[in-house]
């Protein structure tokens, strides 16, 4: 390795909580030569934050360090605050996970990163105005000479990010750190930024040390990666050998939570058990006592139909619609168009017409924290759907199919009387999935199910879906903007966007023959075509 | 409109999250575990009982709580226990000090009426008053927030902006004339102020609302064909309830001193009937003879606020889900 | 702007429609009437008086004989201070309500923000124990209980400052009666400023501000503070009420001739017009202060603009 540019040595950090002392990250130890780049990988919690947030000395009060980070031989955690200001900003940028929230959203842009020139570069006037130009012109904002003068709220995620990215290389720092820069994105944005920050990169010769959750974007992007559990490095090494011949279990299980297999096909006779007629849903943007009122249409009129045992997946980025589709063809929000299940229109049943319907149509959410009432426990809000549509039950005939269906999605029985608030992101999924299934649907809506989770846990929510579907013969309405979970479990797949469908077919065509370019561009942003399945 | 965001908003992030300016906040390196370790079934902490135990912790909020008890107590048995009446005449004592020698522990009134007693008495109402206008404004508060709210729409549109009205109206004069006007009846003042207060409780139950109806718990129940009215007594109100408890805690010492305004202005409750309000404003008169008759009223006035201040702040910490 | 000013104005008229109708209504519908007063004057003399203030018509015509002069800017005679127009009452009172309630503002604000502000940055500390002890206290112990113990002390005891009286606005008349009303304000805006304090510091973009190398003072001062105020601001337009409304009692307790006294005492004596006439001028000074504050407030951040 050449002469290393940062150097993390034995860095342990503990924070002070009232309830005792927590060691997010122990003995942690690596180090990035100049112009390199390392990928700093591990799940939520792992500490990958943390630690790249000590190299800033950005950490709350309370947490204590340890060890030594040291900068072209300085060690950081040694010097004076003053000192480190100097460093922050001029020699280590940083840009963070949350572009929506990172940019103070009282200032002009221009200002925010024009503050850096005169922090560091001493640039004022003209001259500072002039480079923040030519700042915004390198990462990609269209017409700086009016962007220069926005406030945050007028500009979108990406070019939020954009703007920090300019922030940070303002100072022309050696080292760029990037805490999960595009996580927040949606995927053809989150190419585009990565994009950018490579060109960056070679342009201004830094390094970049790149904390990510998203093994294909390490693959790709990093010439070292480092590994992070529970706030200590497992493994690390260059790109490729880790990724070839992973020495950790922890490494090569994350490696291999990837959704992999195909669905097998419903039998090809099987009835169609939903349909969808030029559906339309329209918001109320503006109501107006007098004259129109102003509208924003989600979804365009779309075409569908799920036959009994298939799975179609719905793929978008945010905003497409995709969701919307799937609550109106639930019915839990007004639609236009017809909409059957098992030929009868239900288009035009109102609530209680649609009540005896809803124990066959269930739907499982994409917020594990959201979707569960804090304040019931957890065998109350399963058995809620079984008092609606069984309420012949007795409380113990309740109590048992609630321990049968708890047992269903691999939950302890034992954990009904407790609150959601006690239980793990992947755990409240299972809870939302039980609390479908104790009504014996036939049509599981699942929006985003696994987005919220981390890869590992993902796919173990995947395999049991997969199980749930083949034991019960389940349909599922699957929507998602991760392609390579939409691959691994639907048997259709429907593109949409702004509303519309953009392109429609089964798995294998969209996937190996995608004909629209908006397809094409978000196969290639999700970098699947390296992947080997 | 930019209303339904406005008041409060600072007041409530009074028990900011832990570690702010951090980044990703410090997670104990539980494994995510995904499948349940097995066990005997136990019975999980309700949010309810949790926020009780964060509230036990908090030393200054349990002094005020017991000390608010200890007050509310003294004020409802006390009087039994003192040899006075409410308007007993010391025909011995007229404006004597706090003494233990004749039996006037805090002194006596310039009509030789036990100051003690007349305190408690007064507490008596200055708490009824606190306690059934705060009621009131609860009632009103959470009916109308929570229909507005759940209904929604152009209805909520509505709703608000009568709100809104009501806001911009010179309140305190209105009460004022109508005290006026009705004469001191204590029903009125409960009334009166409970009609005043219960605006900034009925916005807080409307935001709630709005926002516990985009939860996804909430859709979820419609998803199963809950009945709206579940949805409501089941999943709106149980969630909307930290908040309303917090605001009820901010109420009530709002309440106590809107009374004893009205009192101090000789517009609150009439003789033979005293409150503290009446006590301080009978004790101002009396201030440079006989300072005691001022301080002893404006003490447990003072106390009574200061305690419903910390038990609320103690609440709001404990409540929040921030602090989490 | 100025369409959203106009358009705000015109929703304040049906605000003081409400106000003007339900006081004038409560008023009359009271027991007793202005000339009820010590001594018994004769009936005939009574019903001359009745008819002079048009007081024998039926209720509706008075009501918009009201309406119709207040139109034209006339809030009519004030029936106990015989030789003044209500208006002449108003405008004698409003200038010292308003100098001793624009001052406490001022000084909430003065002393309020920057111990809010010491506070949220030294959380946890002595610094913030004590302050927000004392705001608490001074939550805890109203103005009309401060004030007098105020003149007692400063007043008669210390003899320091005057215990009361007006003396035309001198500064030490001035003192008491505006420290008493601000004490309350300064904990409520101390409190508030602490909260969105701590929550604006532990916000993202302070952390982006402190990545880029700045110091704590150009953090605070460049970034935290302004969108710390934002919340402070909206509570601008209560305190205001506030003030005024404290602002009744404390110039009862100091002997100010504003027109808070003239409420209280108007009410109690009946005389409808006086009354009335300071509700209205009340509710007119609400309605502005809140334009003024909502404008203020637009002012402070970009995101909301009154296009239309």
């Amino acid at each position: 390795m050449t002469q290393s540019l940062l150097e993390i040595d034995k860095l342990s950090v503990t924070f002070q909580l009232p309830n005792g002392p927590v060691t997010a990250v122990k003995d942690v130890s690596f180090s990035i030569a100049e112009g390199e780049t390392l990928a700093l990988v591990g799940e939520s919690g792992s500490g990958k934050s943390v630690t790249s947030t000590a190299a800033m000395r950005l950490l709350p009060e309370l947490a204590e360090t340890s060890g030594a980070i040291r900068f072209n031989g300085e060690n950081l955690l040694e010097v004076t605050p003053k000192r480190m200001r100097r460093v922050r900003g001029n020699d280590i940028s940083m840009i963070f996970q949350e572009p929506m929230t990172s940019l103070n959203p009282l200032h002009r842009i221009g200002r925010q990163i024009g503050e850096v020139l005169i922090r560091h570069k001493q640039l004022k006037g003209k001259a500072n105005r002039q480079r923040v130009l030519e700042l915004l012109n390198q990462v990609g904002i269209p017409e700086p000479e009016r962007r220069i003068d926005s406030y945050p709220y007028e500009l979108s995620g990406g070019q939020r990010q954009r703007v920090m990215i300019a922030m940070a290389l303002a100072g022309e720092p050696k080292l760029l750190i990037a805490d999960e820069p595009t996580t927040a994105l949606d995927v053809t944005v989150q190419a585009q930024i990565l994009e950018l920050l490579k060109s960056l990169q070679a342009k201004y010769g830094m390094a970049i040390l790149f904390i990510t959750h998203d093994l294909s974007i390490v693959r790709h992007f990093a010439d070292h990666v480092a590994v992070m559990r529970y706030g200590e490095v497992v493994e690390s090494g260059r790109t490729l050998d880790v990724f070839d011949n992973p020495q950790h279990e922890y490494t090569r299980m994350l490696l291999d939570a990837i959704p992999r297999g195909r669905k097998e096909p419903a039998p090809a006779d099987s009835p169609v058990l939903l349909s969808g007629q030029d559906v339309k849903v329209r918001f109320a943007l503006k109501k107006r006592l007098f004259g129109k009122n102003e509208y924003f249409e989600a979804v365009r009129g779309i075409d569908l139909s799920i036959r009994r045992g298939q799975t179609l997946g719905i793929v978008g980025e945010s905003g497409s619609g995709k969701s919307t589709l799937g609550r109106a063809l639930l019915r839990l929000l007004k639609s236009e168009g017809e909409i059957r299940f098992e030929e009868a229109d239900i288009s035009g049943l109102d609530k209680s017409g649609m009540r005896p319907l809803r124990s066959r149509l269930q739907v499982v959410f994409q917020d594990p924290f959201g979707s569960l009432s804090p304040r019931m426990t957890v065998g109350d809000i399963i058995s809620e759907g079984l008092k609606v549509h069984h309420p012949e039950l007795n409380r113990r005939q309740r109590e048992a199919e609630v321990i049968a269906a708890l047992e269903e999605v691999a939950l302890d029985p034992s954990m009904r009387n407790r609150y959601p608030h006690e239980f793990s992101g992947g755990q409240r999924q299972r809870i939302a999935i039980a609390r479908a299934l104790i009504l014996k649907p036939e049509l599981l809506l699942l929006d985003e199910p696994t987005s919220a989770l981390d890869r590992s846990v993902q796919v173990r929510v995947i395999d049991l879906l997969r199980d749930l579907q083949k034991k019960h013969g389940l349909t599922y309405l699957f929507i998602s903007h991760d392609l390579s979970v939409v691959r691994a479990l639907s048997d259709d797949v429907l593109v949409m966007k702004e509303g519309r469908v953009i392109e429609q077919g089964s798995t294998e065509m969209i996937f190996s023959q995608p004909k629209e370019a908006y397809t094409q561009a978000l196969l290639k942003a999700a970098f699947l075509e390296s992947e080997a399945a | 409109m930019t209303s339904d965001t406005k008041p409060y908003s600072g007041e409530q992030a009074q028990g900011a999250p832990l570690p702010a300016g951090g980044p990703n906040p410090p997670r104990s390196p539980e494994p995510e575990a995904d499948v349940a370790p097995v066990g005997a079934a136990p019975i999980g902490e309700s949010l309810a009982k949790d926020a009780w135990r964060r509230l036990s912790q908090n030393r200054a909020a349990m002094l005020s709580l017991g000390l608010l008890i200890a007050i509310i107590v003294v004020c409802i048995v006390g009087p039994w226990l003192l040899p006075w009446g409410l308007a007993e005449v010391d025909w011995n004592a007229f404006g004597t000090g706090p003494t233990l020698e004749n039996a006037h522990y805090l002194g006596t009134d310039a009509n030789g009426r036990d100051l003690l007693t007349r305190v408690l008495y007064g507490g008596r109402v200055s708490l009824s008053v606190a306690l059934v206008a705060s009621f009131v404004s609860l009632v009103i508060g959470v009916l109308y927030g929570a229909i507005s709210g759940y209904l929604g729409g152009r209805v909520d549109n509505y709703m608000m902006r009568f709100v809104d009205i009501m806001y911009s109206l010179p309140f305190m004069f209105l009460v004022i004339l109508l005290m006026v006007v009705f004469g001191r009846n204590i029903f009125l003042i409960y009334a009166a102020i409970g009609a005043v207060e219960w605006l900034d409780m009925a916005r807080i139950v409307r935001g709630q609302t709005l926002a516990l109806k985009r939860r996804e718990f909430i859709e979820a129940a419609h998803a199963l064909g809950v009945r709206d009215t579940k949805i409501v007594t089941r999943h709106l109100i149980p969630n909307a309830i930290g908040p309303v408890i917090i605001y009820v805690t901010l109420t009530v010492p709002k309440v106590i001193l809107l009374e004893s305004f009205l009192s101090f202005l000789g517009l609150g409750v009439q003789e033979p009937l005293t409150s503290w309000g009446v006590l301080i404003s009978e004790g101002v008169d009396m201030m440079e003879s006989a300072p005691w008759m001022l301080l002893v009223p404006s003490i447990f006035l003072a106390l009574t606020l200061f305690c419903l201040n910390f038990l609320g702040d103690g609440l709001r910490d404990a409540l929040d889900p921030r602090t989490r | 702007m100025l369409i959203y000013t106009l358009k705000r104005l015109l929703q304040a008229i049906p605000t003081l429609l409400i106000v003007i109708t339900i006081s004038f209504f409560l008023m009359r519908v009271a027991p007793g009437g202005p000339f009820d007063g010590e001594r018994q004057l004769p009936p005939e003399i009574e019903a001359n008086l009745m008819a002079a203030y048009h007081l024998d018509e039926p209720l509706p015509m008075q009501y918009l004989r009201y309406m119709g002069n207040l139109l034209q800017g006339d809030f009519g005679p004030s029936f106990k201070y015989k030789d003044f127009s209500v208006t002449e009452l108003i405008m004698q009172g409003f200038p010292v309500s308003l100098e001793i309630g624009g001052l406490a503002i001022l000084l909430a604000l003065i002393v309020g923000l920057p111990l809010g502000i010491a506070a949220a940055i030294k959380r946890n500390s002595t610094v913030d124990y004590v302050v927000m002890g004392t705001a608490l206290t001074g939550i805890a112990v109203p103005n009309f209980v401060l004030a007098p113990i105020f003149a007692l002390v400063f007043g008669v005891l210390l003899g320091w400052l005057p215990a009361g009286g007006w003396n035309g606005g001198a500064l030490p008349n001035l003192v008491l009666p505006v420290v008493a009303l601000s004490i309350q304000q300064i904990a409520y805006i101390a409190r508030m400023m602490r909260a969105s304090m701590i929550e604006v510091l532990g916000s993202h973009f302070i952390r982006t501000a402190r990545a880029k190398g700045l110091n704590e003072g150009e953090v605070l001062w460049r970034h935290a503070i302004r969108p710390a105020l934002l919340p402070v601001m909206s509570y601008l337009g209560p305190a205001i009420a506030g003030i005024i409304t404290g602002s009744v009692v404390i110039e009862q307790i100091f002997g100010i001739p504003g027109i808070g006294r003239y409420f209280v005492q108007g009410a109690l004596n009946r005389d409808y017009t006086l009354v009335m006439g300071t509700v209205v001028f009340y509710g007119v000074l609400i309605v502005l202060m809140n334009l003024i504050v909502d404008l203020l407030y637009s002012a402070l951040d970009p995101q909301i603009r009154y296009d239309d």
